[in-house]
């Protein structure tokens, strides 16, 4: 069965996208590459411009549900991956779903269904980190933190941090995608908008105490006998150090004009993680020092 | 004494507890309360050892009656003391809790006065915490062997997770570091416990709103390396834990010189290999169906540190393999080296579509260059393997020699001691 190739333009969003799959569908069209307005770069193939039909968008996504729960997550999530040309293997995902309904979530060893699973745990995974690794700044009864994921997070976060602070104001900042999930305290209290600039304000004495106790907590805990640096970074990557309220002590002090940097550290500083990890190897060794067992 | 200061102490004073883990309950918050708890668990830092840091782990206080040999606090031990009131502790919880660097609280406590006094102070903390704060969270609370009973329950009821240290693996070994101790008074909270868990399920399972009792179940850990107990005696008393306690989990800590009773050598290296090894059995026993006997027997009382327990046992039966990947049961699918529990799944979904090859094994996760001496795919090993039985036993070896502890690289020196 062969379809006309096209080149298929989108708006970037997801319904976008799924009226993309609806008009290819229904045209009999194989979509060679999905382009934004944005992709400067023309193409070979013959140009299809959608636009996007919420009805369309709609009745293809109640058609995931020929894919059996599993199936359906996977179709949904994989658009938020940061798997290269997404578009393109979800597209491929949804012809094989359609061709072999509930089936195509026990097709593990297929590899364009390989190709989708371990991108949407790539994303999963990424998720469950920084349900631990986020950290929040308390800001004028606020609780501000910023995220720097590779994948599009905030959507699986949401429940998670919902369900935390059901009392609270919070705003969740994502630097890569510059998105922000918003909450206030009541049912259906949250939003998850796009976000042009993103500066918190500067931190209070007692943000600046509990971050100060918290980096006294985390040197002390580690036992100097057990040293495994190798074991920490396995666990508990470096990029995501950058924005972790334990490895920012040197900043305050370093600092001390500008106190409240809402748990910055600028991408320059992030460069040089090395740096950080022999600041932290010579607190390490300051701390050993002290203690008498 | 500022709270820095305390903190300092009291964090100091608890991290050669092994355990931190936020797993086993899953509670979403609700409206007018803070925090919730998942099945999993979360993990919001690892700490320079690599041990993850889950909950705010802390002492109560460090002022003890007691003088066990193998710990910090003992009452001969020249530290600082402090002590937490309940109001502070659970400040601090707070703060931290909504600023997202921890999932809970940990709270353990060394022996003020008498063990009800301090267990009452910890029901003080919990109380605080729970009524005052509204807090959904995670805690982990220590119970104190010899408090009395109904202390017991009442901790239960405010903490997710109870645990009782078991400290030693044999009561002789516990007569000589922890003469304080005996095996009877630990083991009898630690029953209390069970039976107080199994009767607050059925209560639940009448009245949806009955007080739960340690929901996330009851743990406990042991030291390795300070007495001279083999690999065998302790993976037999684990398992026996687990079957008569029905406990969650067993902790095991590689112990760090901190006593003058127990001798060791000037560069003594804590045994974390071997606490290693045993994790690793201790999860056979957990998840893969095996006993501690398959495991380990007399001719053999200690665990390989070479291989891991289950490459051992494999190499061991081999009349046992290979296994037939499109035909075998989930538990013998288990056995095979390589293979783990989300493998074996996996392995189970896809072969239902068609039949699989090492290609596709590859896919689903599993470990290859271990896996392949083990598996047939629809009959056959994998193409160009030819390994005769101890040519197996060095290759495996050496597939894991590199991720072992090698002496560390250093710096070769022009002018240094070799002259």
């Amino acid at each position: 069965m062969s379809w006309a190739q096209i080149s298929c333009q989108y708006d970037g969003t997801y319904p976008g996208f799924l009226s993309c799959v609806f008009d290819c569908w229904v045209n009999r069209e194989e979509p060679a590459e999905f382009r934004t307005p944005d992709d400067m770069c023309c193409s070979l193939y013959p140009l299809r411009t959608v636009e996007t039909d919420m009805e369309h968008a709609r009745r293809v996504y109640r058609s995931f549900d020929k894919f059996g729960r599993e199936g359906r997550e996977l179709a949904v999530r994989c658009f938020l991956t940061c798997l290269p040309e997404r578009e393109l293997w979800l597209w491929r995902f949804l012809r094989l779903g359609y061709e072999q309904g509930a089936g195509v979530s026990r097709n593990l060893t297929d590899p364009v269904v390989d190709k989708v699973r371990k991108a949407v745990w790539h994303l999963e995974h990424e998720a469950h980190q920084y349900k631990g690794f986020a950290r929040f700044s308390q800001q004028e009864e606020i609780l501000v933190g910023e995220i720097e994921p590779k994948n599009r997070v905030l959507p699986l976060l949401r429940p998670h941090f919902c369900s935390r602070y059901p009392q609270e104001r919070f705003v969740l900042h994502d630097r890569t995608h510059a998105e922000a999930l918003f909450h206030r305290p009541g049912p259906g209290g949250w939003a998850i908008l796009s976000v042009e600039d993103f500066s918190p304000g500067p931190a209070g004495e007692e943000e600046l105490a509990y971050r100060k106790l918290w980096r006294t907590f985390y040197d002390t805990i580690a036992i100097e006998g057990r040293y495994n640096p190798r074991c920490r970074m396995t666990h508990m990557p470096k990029r995501y150090w950058a924005m972790m309220t334990e490895f920012q002590e040197e900043r305050d002090a370093a600092l001390p004009e500008m106190p409240g940097r809402g748990g910055r550290i600028s991408s320059k500083d992030t460069e040089e993680n090395g740096k950080i990890e022999g600041i932290l190897l010579r607190k390490y060794t300051e701390n050993s020092g002290r203690r008498t067992i | 004494m500022e709270l820095l200061d305390k903190l300092n102490i009291l964090a100091d004073a608890a991290k050669y507890d092994a355990a931190c883990t936020s797993s086993g309950l899953d509670r979403s918050g609700r409206p007018g309360t803070i925090g919730n708890t998942t099945m999993a668990g979360c993990c919001h830092s690892f700490s320079a050892d690599g041990r993850c840091i889950s909950l705010l782990k802390v002492l109560q206080t460090n002022v003890c009656i007691y003088d066990c040999q193998y710990c910090v606090n003992r009452r001969s031990n020249d530290v600082p003391r402090a002590a937490f009131t309940p109001e502070e502790l659970c400040e601090l919880t707070m703060g931290f809790y909504r600023r997202n660097y921890i999932e809970g609280l940990f709270l353990s406590s060394a022996v003020i006065k008498s063990p009800d006094y301090t267990t009452e102070l910890m029901i003080r903390t919990l109380r605080i915490l729970r009524e005052k704060h509204r807090f959904g969270g995670y805690i982990h609370a220590k119970a104190i062997p010899g408090a009395d009973p109904l202390l017991t329950r009442r901790l239960g009821l405010l903490a997710d997770r109870l645990s009782v240290n078991i400290e030693l693996p044999s009561s002789p070994s516990l007569a000589l570091l922890a003469p304080d101790k005996k095996k009877e008074a630990i083991l009898a909270p630690m029953g209390q416990i069970r039976d107080g868990i199994s009767q607050s399920k059925q209560e639940i399972a009448v009245y949806r709103h009955a007080p739960r009792f340690a929901p996330a179940g009851q743990s406990t850990q042991m030291i390795v390396g300070a007495t001279p107990e083999s690999d065998r005696h302790i993976l037999t008393l684990t398992q026996a834990l687990y079957d008569r306690y029905q406990l969650k989990r067993v902790f095991y800590s590689a112990y760090m010189p901190v006593s003058p009773l127990v001798p060791v050598s000037e560069d003594y290296q804590p045994p974390l290999l071997r606490e290693h090894r045993l994790y690793q059995a201790d999860w056979l026993l957990r998840y893969y169906h095996f006993r501690a006997e398959e495991i380990l027997d007399e001719s053999r009382p200690n665990l390989d540190p070479r291989m891991d327990p289950k490459c051992c046992w494999a190499l061991r039966h081999l009349e046992f393999f290979p296994v037939e990947v499109n035909r075998a049961d989930y538990e013998v699918l288990l056995r095979v080296p390589g293979l783990g529990v989300r493998s074996a799944r996996r392995i189970l979904r896809a072969r239902r579509v068609g039949p699989l090859s090492f290609e596709g094994l590859k896919r689903l996760g599993v470990v290859l260059k271990r896996a392949q001496y083990f598996l047939t795919c629809s009959g056959r090993m994998m193409t160009g393997l030819r390994v005769s039985e101890d040519g197996l036993l060095r290759h495996l070896i050496s597939l894991e020699a590199p991720a072992l502890a090698a002496p560390m690289p250093e710096q070769l020196s022009l002018f240094g001691d070799a002259v």
